[in-house]
């Protein structure tokens, strides 16, 4: 089972890629007010049911996938 | 004669430099291998020196937190010994949870390479003399220091803030290039003492921080 980590950058610390490709976006005439880049993560995984799948992969994102201190993420099932 | 423990991950470049800081001071060097756990009774001092540790990969310093080594450096730091995390050093004891904080990219989104004047907010007794200012090179992309409001304020009274910028280069919150933790033993920053031993390397105040 193939589980998506979805990864940004908290609100609150400066996402200087996002900035950089928001500026690039505008000079370029896209109407563009704010853009955050993150990271994007598929794992799979050998589990009976998808809340495994869940369960098991958040424990990856908590244990080294993100930090907690400048990060956030979400699990989708793909 | 004084043995330093130098960790070396898969990406560490500031190894050799480490390394010969540690003859100049008259101590005893020891490579750490990152897949290769230590006894804390070997060693009176570990220094994780700089690099790209794991490429950078997922973040800096994370991958490198989660090995071996990184679990007898806890030990060595819990049992209260010296430990100094150098540029890539800093952000895997920052991963590591040895540190407070975390480091993100610059806010320039450059790489930043030059010499920069730090001021000493509290100084270290393990690492670093007792001066009030310092100028040292410092060499880094995501050397952008970021900790909470409150976990600030949090350090800031406990005397936890090492060094801090004259001239903020990367963003960081209050100017911060390095911390200590609650106990003192455990040391970061971002910037390179061991590229400023003697006047030929273009400075030498960071001699005195082995």
């Amino acid at each position: 089972m193939k589980i998506g980590v979805k990864i940004l950058p908290r609100e609150e610390v400066l996402d200087s890629s996002g900035r950089t490709v928001t500026k690039t976006l505008q000079s370029n005439s896209f109407k563009v007010s704010d853009c955050r880049v993150g990271k994007y993560l598929e794992i799979e995984v050998d589990a009976k049911n998808e809340a495994e799948a869940k369960e098991q992969v958040q424990k990856m994102a908590e244990f080294v996938l993100y930090n907690p201190l400048t990060e956030n993420y979400q699990l989708e099932v793909l | 004669m004084k043995k330093i423990g130098v960790v070396r991950f898969l990406g560490t470049n500031c190894d050799r430099d480490i390394w010969q800081a540690v003859e100049a001071k008259g101590y005893e060097p020891q490579w750490l291998w990152y897949e290769n756990e230590f006894e804390s009774s070997d060693y009176d001092a570990v220094i994780i020196p700089g690099g790209f540790s794991y490429g950078d990969y997922l973040r800096c310093g994370a991958m490198a937190s989660k090995t071996p080594v990184m679990k007898s450096v806890v030990e060595f730091a819990n049992s209260g010994k010296p430990v100094l995390g150098i540029c890539n050093g800093f952000q895997v004891l920052c991963e590591v949870g040895l540190l407070p904080g975390a480091l993100v990219r610059n806010h320039s989104g450059q790489f930043i390479d030059k010499w920069v004047v730090l001021k000493v907010e509290n100084s270290c007794s393990h690492w670093g003399e007792n001066v009030e200012t310092c100028r040292l090179p410092i060499a880094h992309g995501e050397g952008c220091y970021h900790i909470s409001e409150h976990d600030y304020k949090n350090i800031k009274d406990a005397g936890q803030v090492w060094l801090t910028y004259e001239d903020n280069p990367n963003g960081s919150v209050a100017d911060v290039a390095g911390v200590m933790n609650a106990g003192k033993n455990v040391a970061g920053l971002m910037p390179h003492p061991e590229r400023a031993l003697f006047e030929w390397m273009g400075g030498q105040d960071g001699f005195n921080f082995f």
